[in-house]
């Protein structure tokens, strides 16, 4: 048994310090905005906005800057390489493996996702059941990737075709009298499975969205589509889409985002091994494992150029957003 | 509606029925299947499937006493608590302070400071690993510094306060405009209006951005892993589960056990709360 008391005491007494420290800077820092405060904005502003400042800036400003930095230099920080590490990125072998895992994930995992959660979304709309329907293909997203990999890969578990298979996959493939699969070590397809986790995962998102959209469309569209003796398909296609298009593109951008940096589900599945590995892993290997932080700082950099133009877009929507609030 | 239309319209609901049972039985039959193995005795598990148990029920607490105490997970259990609390409370505190500070008081690039920190949201994680560690395992070593777990909560303070104080600045500026002028031509400071008058309006949205935050650093892997190290003293139960199924791949008695220790917890908040989490992700946004 490996339980001891007095180490775990010592670290909830870590927790406890932890929140009373922070219990007396907020107190604290309250305290003097409440003094300093002036007709003037400005200096209660900066203090309102201090802790979250200082933190983004040692936390994600610096950071990125020193990473974008890193890329151009060695495996040990010290001489500039220039763009070498990128050079490497596409012309490895492994790495291009990478790349290409990374692409079918990010083309395949936001459009199935949305896909299943738009149909259900759709096929349980204004039914007895919805809210306990809904919690079902939901609950995913409370759990863990570690622990959704861990949930599939039971699924996918592999016995020779002579004993009882313990997976459900393989089982229903003897019981449709086929011969049991190794899904996770022969390689195109073992993305796919891997993928299809995700998908699990992200299905219960899109779905939440999307059913708040379509709950959203005023009622006098469908009643005169209605009464227009549209048939479902035409009103799935003709009058939800249509109506639903910009939850669809935000759902899809969310998931493609999300999707880019997927590390759990491989690192707990195949541990990129079997040639299923994507940039997210690849960049944690080479930054941890193997001590290449030139090239694990140049696969970040090239995850964060994949989404840059992402951020273009939604920027220019905030702008617009907050235009005509005022 | 014609007749004919009535008999299609209840044949499509038919079918529409079954795609959507088809659905989610898809969805929930792992997660059960995982559930019943993780009580079924060590032997069964290796050598017949799951669904056997419904013809020959046996049922065993041995595995979860096997994780819980001989592998340890009770401890991982208590470090992933010990990280999650002030990786929650230190984010939605900073958030909400920074997030009324651009909305409701008036100082000259306001609108330049808020769209800088919404577009930091997209810069990955990863961007950020290798210099944090950098900075911080020498400031970890000159305090001689026993617990990591610090730093952690660090990390993922950091990494969460974009989205937190987008989601809590999209609430607050909401707020009706006249009680806070009000509040100021009454001579009450910010930080008097900050603490009596906006907190108490934005408890739901605190909790929306709270939960979403909770089952992020939960279910945490890749920030856990790096800055917390792997061992009993401060990784949280996903990186030790993590090196479970990698090392121990086979060992489902313990993977099956352990993986529902884990879900257990996010599980909980996750259906008791389910309101606010979804009225979180109707906010809409983009998690770093």
């Amino acid at each position: 048994m490996s339980f001891d008391f007095a180490i775990e005491g010592e670290k909830l007494m870590m927790l406890v310090y932890g929140i009373i420290g922070f219990a007396a800077v907020m107190g604290l820092l309250l305290l003097a905005l409440g003094k300093v405060d002036s007709p003037k904005d400005r200096w209660v502003a900066i203090g309102f906005l201090a802790p979250a400042g200082i933190l983004l800036s040692i936390g994600l400003i610096y950071p990125a800057i020193r990473t974008l930095t890193l890329s151009f230099f060695d495996s040990s920080s010290t001489s500039f390489v220039g763009l070498d590490n990128y050079v490497w990125m596409f012309t490895h072998a492994e790495t291009r493996e990478t790349l290409r895992n990374t692409a079918l994930w990010v083309l395949l995992v936001p459009t199935l996702s949305t896909a299943v959660g738009l149909l259900y979304a759709v096929l349980v709309d204004r039914t007895r059941f919805e809210s306990f329907a809904k919690s079902l293909i939901f609950m995913p997203m409370a759990i863990s990737f570690v622990g959704a990999g861990i949930i599939w890969s039971f699924v996918y578990a592999y016995r020779p075709t002579e004993s009882d298979q313990i997976g459900l996959a393989n089982q229903l493939v003897v019981w449709l009298g086929g011969e049991p699969q190794q899904w996770l070590l022969e390689d195109p397809w073992n993305t796919m499975f891997l993928i299809a986790v995700l998908v699990w995962i992200q299905a219960g998102f899109a779905m939440v969205v999307l059913s708040a959209a379509i709950k959203a469309i005023p009622s006098e569209i469908t009643e005169a589509a209605r009464l227009d003796g549209v048939t479902s398909s035409q009103m799935f296609w003709r009058v939800t889409v249509p109506s639903i298009r910009p939850a669809l593109i935000v759902v899809l951008v969310t998931i493609s985002v999300g999707t880019l940096k997927v590390f759990d589900v491989v690192r707990t599945m195949t541990g990129g091994q079997f040639r299923t590995s994507v940039i997210a892993n690849e960049m944690y290997n080479y930054a941890f494992r193997y001590d290449e932080d030139g090239k694990g700082a140049a696969l970040a950099v090239f995850l964060f150029l994949l989404v840059t133009p992402i951020v273009f877009y939604q920027v220019r929507l905030v702008r617009q957003r907050r235009k005509e609030a005022r | 509606m014609s007749s004919e239309g009535r008999v299609r319209k209840r044949l499509t609901s038919r079918t529409a029925s079954l795609v959507a049972i088809v659905i989610a039985v898809l969805w929930t039959t792992p997660t059960f299947g995982l559930l019943i193995s993780s009580f079924r005795p060590e032997l069964e598990i290796k050598t017949n499937g799951w669904w056997n148990f419904f013809g020959d029920p046996q049922v065993t607490m041995a595995n979860y006493e096997e994780v819980l105490l001989n592998q340890g997970l009770l401890s991982y259990f208590i470090n992933s608590l010990v990280i999650t609390i002030p990786s929650v409370l230190f984010p939605v505190a900073f958030s909400a302070m920074a997030a009324y500070a651009l909305a409701w008081t008036r100082f000259r690039g306001r609108d330049w400071i808020f769209i800088g920190i919404f577009a930091l949201q997209i810069v990955p994680l990863q961007m950020a690993l290798i210099p944090m560690l950098q900075m911080l395992s020498p400031v970890q070593e000159a305090l001689i510094w026993p617990y990591p777990t610090a730093t952690v909560w660090l990390a993922h303070t950091c990494f969460a306060l974009p989205l937190g104080i987008f989601l809590l600045h999209n609430f607050i500026s909401e707020l009706p405009g006249d009680v806070i002028e009000a509040a100021r031509v009454d001579g009450a400071s910010h930080a008097r209006i900050f603490r009596q008058v906006v907190l108490p309006l934005i408890v739901p949205a605190l909790a929306s951005f709270g939960i979403f935050q909770f089952l992020w650093v939960w279910n945490d892997l890749l920030v856990g892993l790096v800055f917390a190290g792997g061992g009993p003293d401060n990784a949280p139960l996903t990186v030790r589960l993590a090196e479970m199924a990698g090392s121990r791949g086979q060992e489902w008695q313990r993977l099956t056990a352990g993986a529902f220790v884990s879900i257990v917890v996010p599980l909980i908040v996750f259906l008791s709360l389910q309101r606010y989490f979804v009225r979180g992700l109707l906010a809409g946004s983009v998690k770093g």
